[in-house]
């Protein structure tokens, strides 16, 4: 690249690199404290513990109840990824493929929920599954989540299918493929990259998703970051060594969807949409 | 000559059965946004008792309601633009490494994990006793521990840390997807590092950076668990998703819960259209290059 | 980091006037090395092509005297000044991209006037050297649209106008016509030599395309691996390339090995499958050492009788004066010859280079 090499040159790329430095220390140093606390035996007015021990783990496992929590989560995750996965590629691949009249506002429609705080519809649509009886259900946190995940598919394969030549297709009928033998053989084998992608992303969004769970989830429908919400707000109530416990549970359940994620997305398409970089 | 069947016509406007593959997900879309916003916003403007639009008179006319909008603004405003400022530099920057996974991936960190857990460590991290504090007394910026949780700046603070990585990796990808030639172009013109910045990159940039600042104030705007537990929810970060919740969850008047919701939209919504019409004023073409 | 004679002023660049040297530059990427010792001194007003294949180093080459890449050893002075160390924006020469980089924010008019901002010039005598620079690429009417409202062949023109506005001493091509078609490219070829002898600046032009190079350069560099194969006019290089790889790049496409079995003078023959092909020796060869015989399809001739190669045709195409065919010898080598008459598949053939147009180098490695 272009070598700028004066003086203020170097203190500005000095004072650049420093905040960003700093910024990922103080990051990191809200990681560890957590695990840090996780494992302490007490911890009050020093740098470290007096002394490290597992129990908490244990301690929160039972308290929290965290075996069903952790089943619940998984389960509200892998149906919403299921619908939103089903749903967002075929609305994707039409909305990729066709031009028709009203192609705009579906569009808009679609971005719509990535651009309203989840509160804002997020109240009206509690209210409805309440009176429909679903506040408090698995289903209803389900059909909440698909608020912000559907689109967010439909988002992310829009331009991934448009990469994809739509030759390809015309070839495939040429040969003499049927609409299932084409979906089966063509057209699955080259979204997968993209879907699995997608998913992933939705899959790591949902486990995180607060606000939206937080409105719907009864006692039997909690997941892991809506428990870790409500223990850390009746934090005097519970040892914090065993709150924190429950965070790096939450912590490990997260990572590891996000480190298999990576190995398919670049992390910034975690907020990102997918983007072609210029050939040069 | 025959006229054309309807199923020509329709195709040739766009209509055929691949188009209707859109159906199952507007319709999931309709029945779980557009349909509860209606239904909220009908529900807003039939208030417990009163008027029509009583919730809303209620709302402007409490000055513990109404004053959640400026607390709102006052957390987000301030902290979108300060990771905005602190990605745009730092981008430039990062831009230019050719290693940049491990710190993207670093960066991913906190959005994946969320404001829940970011909160709990933060009262940690930032407590009186905790690492934040005692490095600063270390080093001697600090006379004795301050106040950092429960107040303004730890809800600040649970902002920058979730808020500036996502304003960054919006800002890396607008910024690492314009022609690294056109800056090579503008150096052998004679255009300084500045020069090159103001008038080739920032115009190009700006398109981009509106909305990076609308989605980065967009998650601010939003705040709420933070603001609970990092902040005074009854106080300075009484925010107004804290007054929608409590409404509709805790006084069980989901009426007034949407209106306020509702309200909370139309601010949020009032801003994000002035930031991208003022992108109007700009060039908004593609700047990844100039081919074809 | 500012150079002893000049104090920094925009305009102390000597125009028109100045040699520019290359003195051993090196340039590494890591443990890589894109530039290894390059010597090069280019006169004033020369059109010079630097010629190689992709990652040979030709593009790094002009990048570094451009200075948006710094070298890893070496210096480039320009009139005798160093300039190695100066800054791009500080050297005042006229760059056209390959993906031509124009200002998409830009019109055409602020595209071109880019440069002579940034030297302060502005008004009416930068209007008339936009309009002056604009003429000479033939785009007078296109000055108030957006560099994305127009074709590629336009943007390419706005791009060398762009560069020779500001009267560069130097102007610096990387590969400008190889995002263009076949027909444009031949006519932008035109243009640009026809550019370059009106403005009278200094042209280094990268192209891994031999027609271009030889068409338009006075001198061509041709560079393999980071360093220059061999430096001469486009008849040297088309008739007496030194290096077989050179020779490769110019267009001697069939290679056949054989030891040396005689010489004579310039000439020495080679012998494969018992016979005798015969070639100018580009290297010192001695009777039995291991070669390679380098030749054009338009020079390896099917003979009806005698002595030549034995080979089977695989294919044969017409091309309007004669045919050209591809075959097949007996070591499986392919050979690309010319023939007067179409010859079907599988027909033998006899193939015997024209004389004096074949090339003899040592084999590589031996």
């Amino acid at each position: 690249m272009i070598r700028d090499q004066g003086l203020l040159s170097k203190i500005w790329r000095f004072a650049v690199w420093a905040v960003a430095g700093l910024f990922i220390l103080n990051l990191l140093g809200v990681i560890a404290a957590v695990i840090v606390n996780s494992f302490a035996t007490r911890w009050l007015g020093t740098w470290l513990p007096l002394g490290l021990t597992t129990k908490w783990y244990f301690s929160a496992w039972k308290e929290f109840q965290l075996s069903s929590v952790v089943l619940v989560t998984f389960q509200v995750v892998f149906a919403v990824v299921i619908i939103s996965g089903l749903l967002g590629v075929t609305t994707a691949y039409a909305l990729a493929r066709r031009d028709f009249p009203g192609k705009r506002i579906v569009v808009l429609l679609f971005l719509l929920p990535l651009l309203i705080p989840p509160l804002t519809y997020g109240i009206p649509l509690a209210t409805v599954l309440y009176q429909l009886g679903l506040g408090g259900s698995f289903w209803g946190v389900v059909l909440i989540n698909l608020v912000p995940s559907l689109p967010f598919v439909v988002l992310v394969m829009i331009p991934f299918i448009e990469q994809i030549d739509p030759r390809i297709e015309a070839a495939a009928r040429v040969f003499g493929a049927g609409t299932g033998s084409l979906f089966l053989r063509i057209l699955l084998p080259l979204l997968l990259p993209g879907m699995l992608a997608a998913l992933l992303l939705v899959l790591v969004r949902t486990i995180a998703m607060f606000e939206l769970t937080f409105l719907v989830a009864g006692p039997t429908s909690q997941t892991l970051v809506v428990s870790l919400y409500y223990a850390v707000f009746a934090s005097g109530v519970r040892a914090g060594q065993s709150i924190d416990a429950m965070a790096v549970i939450y912590m490990v359940t997260t990572l590891f969807w996000l480190v298999l994620a990576l190995q398919f997305v670049n992390p910034s398409q975690i907020v990102a949409r997918a983007k072609q970089q210029p050939a040069s | 000559m025959r006229a054309p069947s309807l199923r020509t016509r329709l195709a040739s406007r766009g209509f055929d059965g691949t188009t209707l593959l859109v159906l199952p997900g507007l319709a999931v879309m309709l029945g779980l946004f557009i349909y509860p916003f209606f239904y909220g916003l009908a529900d807003s403007l039939m208030p417990k008792e009163g008027v029509w639009y009583a919730n809303y008179a209620n709302f402007f006319s409490d000055p513990f309601q109404y004053r959640t909008i400026a607390a709102t603004l006052w957390l987000a405003i301030p902290v979108t633009i300060v990771n905005l400022a602190f990605a745009v530099p730092i981008a430039f920057r990062v831009r230019l490494m050719t290693r940049q996974r491990l710190l993207t991936t670093i960066l991913v960190l906190p959005i994946t994990l969320g404001t829940v857990f970011v909160a709990d460590g933060l009262l940690t991290f930032l407590g009186p006793q905790g690492w934040f504090n005692r490095v600063m007394i270390l080093v001697g910026l600090f006379d004795g521990p301050v106040k950092l949780t429960n107040n303004y700046w730890g809800v600040f603070a649970s902002l920058v840390i979730t808020g500036f990585p996502f304003a960054f990796l919006l800002t890396l990808s607008y910024v690492t997807g314009i022609d690294p030639a056109i800056e090579q172009a503008a150096a052998t013109l004679g255009a300084s590092p500045r020069q090159r910045f103001m008038r080739v990159f920032l115009p190009l940039l700006v398109p981009g950076l509106a909305v990076t600042f609308c989605l980065a104030f967009v998650q601010a705007f939003a705040v709420f668990p933070s603001a609970v537990l990092l902040g005074s929810p009854a106080g300075s970060t009484r925010v107004i998703s804290i007054a929608a919740y409590q409404a509709a969850f805790e006084q069980y008047d989901h009426s007034l819960g949407s209106a306020i919701a509702m309200i909370m939209g139309a601010v949020e919504l009032v801003i994000v259209l002035l930031v991208l019409g003022s992108r109007s004023l700009f060039y908004r073409g593609p700047t990844g290059g100039t081919k074809g | 980091m500012t150079l002893p004679a000049q104090d920094g002023a925009k305009t102390q660049v000597p125009k028109q006037t100045a040699r520019l040297e290359l003195d051993g530059l090196r340039r590494s990427f890591g443990s890589y090395n894109a530039l290894d010792g390059i010597d090069l001194t280019i006169e004033p007003g020369e059109f010079i092509a630097l010629l190689g294949p992709s990652g040979c180093g030709k593009s790094t080459a002009l990048n570094c005297v451009a200075g948006l890449l710094g070298l890893s050893g070496g210096e480039i002075r320009l009139g005798g000044n160093r300039i190695d160390e100066l800054e791009p924006e500080k050297r005042g020469f006229g760059m056209v991209f390959q993906s031509y980089a124009l200002f998409p924010h830009m019109s055409v008019r602020r595209n071109v006037g880019f440069g002579l901002t940034m030297q302060g010039i502005r008004g009416a005598e930068a209007d008339r050297r936009i309009e002056e620079a604009l003429a000479l690429v033939r785009l007078e009417s296109q000055i108030d649209k957006l560099p994305g409202q127009l074709s590629g062949g336009q943007q390419q023109r706005v791009a060398i106008a762009r560069a020779i506005v500001i009267r560069p001493p130097i102007v610096l091509m990387d590969e400008p016509l190889s995002n263009l078609d076949a027909k444009l490219r031949l006519e932008m070829r035109a243009e640009i030599r026809g550019i370059h002898d009106q403005i009278g600046s200094t042209t280094i032009y990268v192209t891994h395309d031999q027609d271009e190079a030889l068409s338009l350069a006075d001198r061509i560099v041709v560079m393999s691996q980071g360093r220059i194969m061999q430096i001469g006019s486009p008849q040297d290089l088309y008739q007496r390339p030194v290096h077989i790889e050179v020779a490769d790049f110019m267009g001697f496409r069939t290679r056949i090995a054989g030891p040396i079995v005689g010489v004579s003078g310039e000439e020495a023959a080679i012998d494969v499958a018992g016979a005798r092909l015969t070639g100018t020796m580009r290297e010192p060869l001695r009777i039995g050492d291991a070669a390679v015989l380098s030749v054009r399809p338009e020079d390896l001739v099917a003979v009806d009788d005698g002595n030549g190669m034995p080979a089977t045709v695989v294919s044969m195409e017409y091309r309007g004066r004669a045919f050209f065919g591809m075959a097949r010898a007996g070591d499986d080598s392919v050979l690309y010859f010319r023939a007067d008459r179409a010859l079907p598949r599988g027909a033998s053939v006899t193939l015997q280079p024209a004389s004096g147009q074949a090339l003899l180098f040592k084999e590589a490695g031996a």
